[in-house]
């Protein structure tokens, strides 16, 4: 049981984060023109760190609630730095968060690929052939 | 939780909204370019779309997909002067003979048009980097 519990590994919590940074470069790009809008880039590797074994709180009980599974909203949210300011005050840079979301769709299907061979190997094993 | 993927459909789809009201008021600025009217307060101004962030689930509703995305805040009507023209044969001519114009540039309003496209285009691009990956999400189960 515990290996299926933990056969997708890191990876289910990485598509997750991966998921909500492709959700905040949307939101950037979808505020383009908004005046005063502040671009905002979600720090994969703070929200990661998140899951590291020594911060997650234990289930100790049958009634606890799980903890470790969800994405806290706020948590690893930075302000970006533009490399020109505008007069409108806004910070989005669209060539950059173009770039920026088809680096991140790329990250999101490296991590579906890495559980697609999980996904893969259990069945494998459960055919037992 | 939800996935965020359907959030970046929402998101997409607000920004579509804005930009096609955005397209909208440029298509209106166009059409209404050479008119001419009696008195200053009856000139045509050009109508300008400003944009604003949905920041909130009060800005939205409690739970909804649209967080992050953007909304017409207001449609302002530009300041630039009205044009004062000398036109007696008009018969809008008020009695010194003069009709006073649209304040649109069309130029103006067609680099406008273009940038409001781009970001149509630009959006719908999201939104199908997103439902590709969704669909490719889906796709696990048969590996």
């Amino acid at each position: 049981m515990d290996y299926m519990s933990n056969v997708l590994g890191v990876h289910e919590k990485a598509l997750r984060v991966r998921d909500k940074r492709m959700e905040v470069l949307a939101r950037n790009i979808a505020n383009d023109d908004t005046p005063h809008f502040k671009a905002r880039e979600l720090d994969f590797k703070a929200v990661m760190a998140k899951f590291e074994p020594s911060d997650l709180m234990a289930n100790t009980h049958g009634t606890h609630f799980g903890f470790a599974d969800e994405v806290p909203d706020d948590d690893g949210m930075r302000y970006r730095t533009p490399f020109n300011a505008s007069v409108d005050g806004n910070t989005v840079e669209l060539t950059v968060e173009q770039a920026r979301y088809g680096k991140a769709a790329a990250d999101y299907q490296a991590t579906l690929a890495f559980l697609q061979d999980r996904v893969g190997g259990v069945r494998k094993a459960l055919r037992g052939e | 939780m939800v996935m965020s993927i359907d959030n970046i459909f929402g998101i997409g789809g607000t920004a579509l909204h804005a930009q096609l009201i955005r397209m909208n008021t440029t298509a209106s600025n166009l059409a209404n370019a050479g008119t001419t009217a009696a008195t200053e307060d009856l000139a045509y101004r050009g109508k300008r779309a400003v944009f604003k962030a949905l920041m909130d689930d009060s800005m939205t509703h409690p739970g909804a997909q649209y967080v992050g995305g953007v909304k017409v805040d207001k449609i302002v009507d530009d300041t630039k002067p009205i044009p004062k023209i000398y036109d007696p044969n008009n018969p809008l001519a008020d009695k010194d003979g003069f009709v006073y114009q649209a304040n649109v540039n069309e130029v103006n309003e067609m680099v406008d048009l273009m940038a409001a496209s781009r970001s149509y285009q630009n959006n719908v691009e999201v939104v199908n980097t997103a439902r590709e990956l969704m669909m490719r999400t889906i796709d696990i189960i048969k590996a």
